[in-house]
């Protein structure tokens, strides 16, 4: 039944991004195109299942990751299988009005970590874990995961979604990102990861 | 050069030997470093040491003073700098004495440009105070400490090419992070003082013009 399930929410979602694809290309339709996003990634952009939550997101992250998906730089799998056609005919303008859109919806935590290793999380969120070069994540995330500039905000994104990502560098995945964060999250182990998904997706 | 890797090779193992593992279940072996701490200190300062604007700004490190860098290390472990930070600046910067002389040795070495990031409009009335001081308000001029070139020497820090809202914040508010351990041979009580006597204009015309200083 789960998988059933799974296999319409993908198919709905291929089918939406085919969609997405027709994208606006002037400003004035931003409304129409910010539309071709919240079909996956809600309406309010809290993000669902997959799609990751873009309410709050800083603008510049936005469009950094979108040039991305255009340019096949960001290259797991939903990338490419979800965001490679939907960004495929995204104008510049389009992009940033659709960055600038999403970064000013309030962001509502997902809640859907184990809190059990919410604390271990947010040690090696403060202060990293300097014995295996694992850098602080708040020197550069801020002290409430909120992000600034091209840097993103963590806080309150979903655990599934943080899991997947930070795995990903170290499955060799978008590997052009800017660094330090494919090095960084390529140290860490799985139960680091879990545990720092987990307490970040309690965060207001 | 080969010594200076040989040598950190042997202090990082020792380093992962004192630490804690703070989550513990490691099931694989520390896959960072190959075996130094720079990569660790690149992650923050910049592949090249020329600093980072993250939420804090992370200054720049290369071509600093070696002496300078190990002084400030050691500050940060003994809690007389920073100490008021959301990070445990002690534990984050927590090299031991033999790691500190390497990574200093490494920075000293690099030279990559600037970041810049100064108002462009404040670099001449930044030099002019670098270079003449303020004798009115009892501003010496930086220059005769820091040099001409503001590459500092010994223990008194290279400016030259550090990014603007990292001076700004240091000059700004030198006794909330700086110059606590005065009783303890600490040179950046030296600056109290002076910081103290700068306007936030001349403060930000120093950090612009030395934020472009290569």
């Amino acid at each position: 039944m789960k998988a059933r399930i799974m296999r319409l929410i993908g198919l709905t979602m291929a089918v939406l991004a085919i969609v997405s694809c027709a994208g606006a290309s002037s400003a004035g339709d931003v409304e129409s195109a910010s539309r071709n996003c919240t079909w996956c990634h809600g309406t309010l952009g809290h993000g669902y299942t997959i799609a990751p939550r873009l309410a709050g997101q800083r603008h510049e992250y936005i469009m950094d990751q979108l040039y991305d998906f255009r340019t096949h730089a960001r290259d797991n799998p939903f990338s490419q299988q979800y965001m490679w056609g939907a960004t495929a005919n995204l104008g510049p303008q389009t992009a940033r009005d659709l960055a600038a859109y999403f970064s000013t919806l309030p962001p509502t935590p997902a809640n859907d970590g184990d809190r059990a290793l919410a604390e271990i999380g947010r040690e090696i969120f403060l202060e990293g874990i300097p014995e295996y070069d694992i850098a602080s994540c708040a020197a550069c995330h801020g002290p409430n995961a909120e992000g600034i500039g091209q840097i993103p905000r963590l806080g309150g994104l979903s655990y599934s979604y943080l899991k997947r990502r930070l795995a990903q560098w170290g499955e060799g995945y978008h590997v052009a990102a800017e660094p330090p964060m494919p090095r960084i999250a390529s140290r860490l182990a799985p139960n680091e990861i879990a545990a720092l998904a987990s307490y970040l997706s309690f965060i207001q | 050069m080969k010594v200076i890797s040989l040598q950190s090779a042997l202090l990082a193992i020792a380093f992962v030997a004192a630490g804690h593992a703070v989550a513990g279940n490691r099931s694989t072996a520390p896959r960072g470093g190959g075996g130094s701490k720079v990569e660790f200190c690149e992650d923050c300062h910049g592949l090249s040491g020329q600093g980072y604007r993250g939420y804090l700004t992370m200054p720049r490190l290369a071509g600093q003073q070696p002496e300078y860098i190990e002084n400030q290390l050691r500050n940060f472990a003994e809690r007389s700098r920073d100490r008021d930070i959301f990070i445990n600046m002690s534990r984050v910067h927590g090299l031991s004495p033999e790691m500190r002389s390497a990574v200093a040795a490494h920075f000293r070495g690099l030279d990559p440009a600037p970041v810049g990031g100064g108002p462009r409009n404040l670099v001449a009335t930044g030099q002019k105070i670098f270079e003449e001081g303020i004798p009115e308000a009892n501003v010496p001029a930086c220059s005769a400490c820091h040099g001409p070139d503001a590459k500092g020497q010994a223990t008194i820090p290279r400016l030259a090419g550090q990014l603007y809202p990292y001076t700004v914040k240091q000059l700004s508010g030198w006794s909330k992070e700086r110059g606590q351990a005065a009783a303890k041979d600490d040179t950046t009580a030296v600056m109290t003082s002076i910081s103290h006597n700068l306007t936030a204009p001349q403060i930000d015309a120093i950090a612009a013009y030395l934020s472009y200083l290569r």
